[in-house]
Formats: C-alpha cells, sequence, structure tokens
C-alpha cells in the first residue's frame, strides 16, 4: 500500500486509539486544525475532543500534564509543534519525564510519547527550523526516535507507547510528503536499532530522519563515480546502537556522520567519539562530520539551503576520504 | 495630515500591504507564507500613533501591521518578506521576523508570549536610564496562557515598568476560540498582578489611539504597566497555507459577520470622499514601487550565510568543509 509518512503516522495514531483507551492525543491545534502539519487531519471527527485535545498556548503546563497522566495510568501522546516551541516545556521533559523513574528510586516511571517536528527546509527561519533532537538525545531517561522512512513513521509509535519510559520522536517537517510502501499487515517495529538504508562497501554514511533524502541522492551520485556507500540510518537517537554502526564501519573503514544539527558539542561529535573509540584501528581515514551550518536558521531560500547539510557536501567529503 | 486622515492611511497601507503580500504568496515569491494582519489593522495603528518616534514596541509573528504602522519602509519590508539582499533583515527574517531596530523595533518575535519579557526588560532599562520612553508589547489572545507572560505581568508590576501590554483578542489562536483557551477573563490575569487593565473596541483606530494615549500617559508620568485588550476579528487566515488546505473551524458565515465592522471602512468614512481617494491612489503607487522593488533587488548570496554571528565577525566554524 502507497502511503505518505503524514498519512503513516496518522494511522499509527489511530491504530493506537483504537486498541487502547488508555491513548489519547493532546496538543496545540490537534483537533479541529488536525495539527500544524496535519497529521492529526480526521481524528477529532473519530474519537472526540476527550481523546483529540486541543491545549491553550502551554507547552509547559500541558507537558507537564502529561506527565501527570502518564503517572496517572494514561498513555499519552503529547504533540508539540515544532522543536524550537518544545523548548518552552525542555524543564518539564528534562527536570521530570526524565529524572522520575530514577529519583524516585523506581517507584514511579513516566509512560509518555511526545511527537515533535523538528528541521527546516520550508523557509521558516530562526525560531522554527532547527534541529535540536542531538540536545535531547543527550538526556539519560529518555528514548529519542527519529523515524526516515514510512515504514518507521508507521510502526514506531506502538513499541514507544508500550515502552514504560519517556520516548520522543522527531518528526522532519520535509518528511511528511514523502511516501512509501506499506504492507497490508504492519510488521513489529524496533525501537533499539539502527538499520542498514543501503549497503555498500567504500564508505558508511551515517545519518537519520530528515537528512536520508540527501544522503541516499549523494549515494546515488557516489555510485556514478563509482563508489559505494553504506547508509546506516541511526533510527534510534538515544540509546545509540553502537553495534550497527561499528559494523558497517569494520567493512568500510570511512565514516561520514550527517546530521542537521549542528557540529559542536552534537550527536555527530557522539557518533564520532564513539567510532573513535570502538572502530579507531579499522579506520583508514579520519571520521569526517557535515552538519548544519553554526548559524541560526536564515529565511531566504539561498541562504537557507546554503546552511544545511547538501548533498553535495555529503559527496565531497566522500570523495575526499575515498580519495576518488 | 489631520489626526483622522493619518490613521486612515496607516491602516490602508497595512491592509493593501496585507493583499499584495498575500498575491506574493499565491505566485510563490515569499514561500513560507504570512500570518495576515488583515482586520487587526486599527490596533497597531492606534497604539503606533500614540507613541513618539523613539517609543519601542515589539512585535509577533502576525507582525507586519506593527511594523509598518511603526514607520518602516514598505519596500523592504516587502523585500525581506521576498527573502531579498534589500530586506530589513537581509533576508534572514522573513515574514515572521522582519523589524526595523532603527525606529523602535525591537524584533518581531515568533515564539508566542516571548516579547513581553523583552519589552519589559528594555523598558526597565530605558527608565534606569532615565529616559521617559515607554514600550509597547503586541501580543494575541493565544499568548496570555504562556507562562512566561504571566511571569512578566508580575516583574512589570512589581517594578513600575513603564510598559504596555497590548492583547489582540481576535478570537482565536490557530483554530482554538479564545473562550475555549481563556480561564476566567483575559484583563483578570493582568488584574491578578495589580496592572490596570480595560477592554476596548480594536475595529476602531480613534477609540484604540484614545485608550492607547491613556496608557502611554500613565507609562510616561511613572504610572507604570498597564494592559489594553483590543477586540477584534481576524478576518482572513491563522497563515496562508489554510488558504490551501481550508480547515473547518468557522463557518464562512461567521467570518463574514465577523467582518462587518472593518477597521477601513470605519476610518475611511470619516474622510470626505476626494481626500480619501487621494490616499488609496497614493498608497497604490508607493505599493506598486514595493513590489517591484522587492521583485527586482537581489537574492542574498549563499555565503552571507554565516555573517552576523558575532559582533567581530567571528564564524563558528572558518574553513571546515
Ligand atoms: C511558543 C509557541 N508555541 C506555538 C507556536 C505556534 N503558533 C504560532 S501562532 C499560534 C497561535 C497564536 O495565537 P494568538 O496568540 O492568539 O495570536 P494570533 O495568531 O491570533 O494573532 C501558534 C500556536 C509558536 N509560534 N510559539
Amino acid at each position: 500500500m502507497r502511503t505518505t509518512y503524514r498519512e503513516a503516522v496518522r494511522e499509527a495514531i489511530r491504530e493506537a486509539m483504537r486498541a487502547d483507551s488508555r491513548v489519547f492525543l493532546m496538543g496545540e491545534d490537534v483537533g479541529r486544525y488536525g495539527g500544524a502539519f496535519g497529521v492529526s487531519l480526521g481524528l477529532l471527527e473519530e474519537f472526540g475532543p476527550d481523546r483529540i485535545r486541543d491545549t491553550p498556548l502551554s507547552e509547559s503546563a500541558f507537558t507537564g500534564a502529561g506527565i501527570g497522566a502518564a503517572i496517572g495510568g494514561m498513555r499519552p501522546i503529547v504533540e508539540i509543534m515544532t522543536v524550537n516551541f518544545s523548548l518552552l516545556a525542555l524543564d518539564q521533559i528534562m527536570n521530570n519525564a526524565a529524572t522520575l523513574r530514577h529519583m524516585s528510586n523506581g517507584q514511579i516511571g513516566v509512560p509518555l510519547v511526545i511527537r515533535m517536528t523538528t528541521g527546516a527546509g520550508r523557509q521558516l527561519a530562526a525560531q522554527h527550523s532547527h534541529s535540536l533532537e542531538g540536545w535531547y538525545s543527550h538526556i539519560p531517561g529518555l528514548r529519542i526516535l527519529a523515524p526516515a522512512t514510512v515504514a518507521d513513521a508507521r510502526g514506531m509509535l506502538a513499541p514507544a507507547l508500550a515502552d514504560p519510559d519517556p520516548v520522543l520522536i522527531f518528526e522532519h517537517g520535509s518528511l511528511y510528503n514523502t511516501e512509501g510502501e506499506l504492507p497490508e499487515s504492519i510488521p513489529t517495529c524496533d525501537i533499539s536499532s539502527a538499520a542498514i538504508g543501503r549497503t555498500g562497501t567504500d564508505v558508511t554514511v551515517i545519518t537519520y530522519g530528515g537528512t536520508m533524502p540527501a544522503v541516499i541522492s549523494a549515494a546515488d551520485e557516489l555510485a556514478t563515480l563509482g563508489i559505494s556507500a553504506e547508509v546506516v540510518d541511526l533510527r534510534v537517537l538515544r540509546p545509540l546502537n553502537d553495534a550497527t554502526i561499528m559494523q558497517s564501519v569494520r567493512k568500510t573503514h570511512r565514516a561520514v556522520v550527517v546530521d542537521e544539527g549542528w557540529r559542536s558539542g552534537s550527536l555527530s561529535a557522539e557518533v564520532s567519539a564513539r567510532i573513535t573509540e570502538q572502530a579507531f584501528f579499522d579506520l583508514d581515514a579520519p571520521v569526517m562530520r557535515v552538519c548544519t551550518e553554526e548559524v541560526p536558521i536564515p529565511y531566504a531560500k539561498h541562504l537557507e539551503e546554503a546552511a544545511l547539510p547538501r548533498p553535495e557536501r555529503i559527496v565531497r567529503t566522500a570523495r575526499e576520504l575515498v580519495g576518488r | 495630515m489631520s489626526d483622522a486622515a493619518a490613521l486612515y492611511r496607516a491602516v490602508r497601507l497595512i491592509r493593501r500591504f496585507e493583499e499584495r503580500a498575500i498575491e506574493l504568496v499565491r505566485s510563490g515569491v515569499i514561500v513560507g507564507g504570512i500570518h495576515p494582519y488583515i482586520g487587526q489593522e486599527a490596533i497597531a495603528v492606534g497604539f503606533c500613533a500614540a507613541l513618539r518616534p523613539g517609543d519601542l514596541i515589539t512585535s509577533t509573528h502576525r507582525g507586519h501591521g506593527h511594523v509598518l504602522a511603526k514607520g518602516a519602509d514598505p519596500s523592504r519590508m516587502l523585500a525581506e518578506l521576498a527573502g531579498r539582499s534589500t530586506g530589513l533583515n537581509r533576508g534572514r527574517g522573513g515574514s515572521m521576523h522582519a523589524a526595523d531596530f532603527s525606529i523602535g523595533i525591537l524584533g518581531a518575535n515568533a515564539i508566542v508570549g516571548a516579547a513581553g519579557a523583552i519589552a519589559t526588560g528594555a523598558a526597565w532599562a530605558a527608565q534606569r536610564a532615565g529616559q521617559d520612553k515607554v514600550v509597547v508589547t503586541f501580543f494575541g489572545d493565544g499568548a496570555v496562557s504562556q507562562g512566561v507572560l504571566l511571569e512578566t505581568f508580575n516583574l512589570a508590576s512589581l517594578w513600575k515598568i513603564p510598559v504596555i501590554f497590548v492583547c489582540e483578542n481576535n478570537g482565536f489562536a490557530t483554530t482554538m476560540r479564545t473562550e475555549e483557551a481563556v480561564a476566567g477573563s483575559i484583563t483578570g490575569r493582568a488584574e491578578a498582578f495589580g496592572i490596570p487593565a480595560r477592554t476596548v473596541d480594536g475595529m476602531d483606530p480613534v477609540t484604540v489611539l484614545d485608550a492607547a494615549r491613556a496608557a502611554v500617559d500613565l507609562a510616561r508620568s511613572g504610572g507604570g504597566p498597564s494592559f489594553v485588550e483590543c477586540l477584534t476579528y481576524r478576518f482572513d487566515a491563522h497563515h496562508t497555507w489554510e488558504h490551501a488546505a481550508r480547515p473547518r473551524y468557522r463557518t464562512d458565515e461567521e467570518v463574514v459577520a465577523g467582518s462587518t465592522r472593518d477597521p477601513m471602512e470605519i476610518q475611511g468614512s470619516r474622510l470626505p470622499a476626494d481626500l480619501r481617494a487621494g490616499i488609496d491612489d497614493e498608497i497604490e503607487i508607493l505599493l506598486e514601487e514595493a513590489v517591484r522593488f522587492a521583485l527586482e533587488s537581489p537574492e542574498p548570496d549563499e555565503h552571507e550565510a554565516l555573517d552576523y554571528l558575532y559582533a567581530d565577525g567571528m564564524r563558528a566554524r572558518a574553513g571546515v568543509a
């Protein structure tokens, strides 16, 4: 069945809501508006305003309320419009959701799912376009998911809801209209491992989420130059699945990390450090990174494109590594 | 120009600016879309008319009206929306952040509720410097549910800051009706912190101007903050992407009813027909020129993307691929 990423997320929510009456969706304009990106269109009609709850503009309060509802026995899905606005709820996420189990000595857990849009590419400028999932992946106590494919957009929600601990799902805004095939019956999805998006032998390109299309097109371009790139889709940004990364690097002996986050103190730095720690003697070249330029995302098309990790930059970096 | 004519001219300018901008959204020139201010013009116009040039404002995601009313050049404003190097922010800000700081606009802030605190700090700085500046911070009805704004009310009141909180209650925060989002009342929130608050007709530029003058006088004379809720209606979409998506959160009949009192007509009807027509013609020419200027202006060179990160020109990662 051909479907879009947006529809895949919607179907996953619908299925979860039908399967478990404890599940509800809460956030700004998730009801009548169908969510800022149209993900929940039609769900209000099916499930009613108690389970598809529009909230006032109070990210801190409704995220905190989601934590409370989770503790109180519900299985909330909190939607935050974009990761930039999630910073208003960062305190609740970091100081409460992520800490409660440990701080209470396991007396309580927070089975909460928070979904949000991340990333640039739509000319929405510096308060709507950042990729801060790397920050969240810094926080112990959270599980961080970044579905890059329609299959993961469809499959990741159910295990996230089944997880007894808080799970954050980052949906890149540029992926919602992408299409893919889904089987009639949805296979169970794991939320612990990375995946090989494409096999190759010369260089490993490690990425996740919204930069996957750029990496795939770079890999296509590299193929025409006779360079075979293996693409690792991290899928889970915390906890990172080191084994898949190292297996690939041990095969290709070269790695490029592509991340729409900034590079300094970043997720890409973490991946790079782990490769150095665990596979240093398998490397034929230094680990390289292609990230967003270290500026707030600018508005104008040329400037925005210039700031983002583009296929040309990925190709150039991979070619430098391979020496061809 | 008389007060009446100046108010009309400013309302008309914003109305036609927004309509021309929407055309440019439709033709693909303004890619990120806009949040049209149509219907709410009397608020920006009334408040900015009560300010001196040295006074300050903060604006929002629905900010074109505030920025134009404070005196920004429509050509450079439109160029900003089109992402051109001649734009107010040289193409880096776009619709939600277009602002001319040189005329007292402390930015257009698209984080709902955030600007009130900044306005309050700026007003405090002016007060400490012995200046008699006042600061007006505009925000929507959605913002009154943000914690930061409530925290700001407390600071502004405690410290007697010359800041004026202007809530543009247009009935909606995106699709959320004000009455579904706001427990108690909007003015009650300010009053709870000891800030004098009133509700006025936000459709009539003269009514708004009167309320604005009173608030400005209070602030300038050391009387501290005040709060004005302006009742208005958003005639157009929350954001232009609604033009394509058409979510059903209000009926066409409701929009027609909500738009019957139109600030442009209210103020226009106070002018002799020939004066009004003359202003209309002048604004058409002005905006024709603004559109031409925007379309003919170059797009910024991509190398500029890294500029202006630090005052000394330092780039975060010069020389690295
Ligand atoms: C902190 C934050 N949360 C969410 C948004 C997304 N958003 C942009 S405008 C808007 C509605 C704002 O409503 P209101 O304050 O009433 O202003 P209006 O749009 O009606 O002018 C929302 C939810 C945002 N920009 N900032």
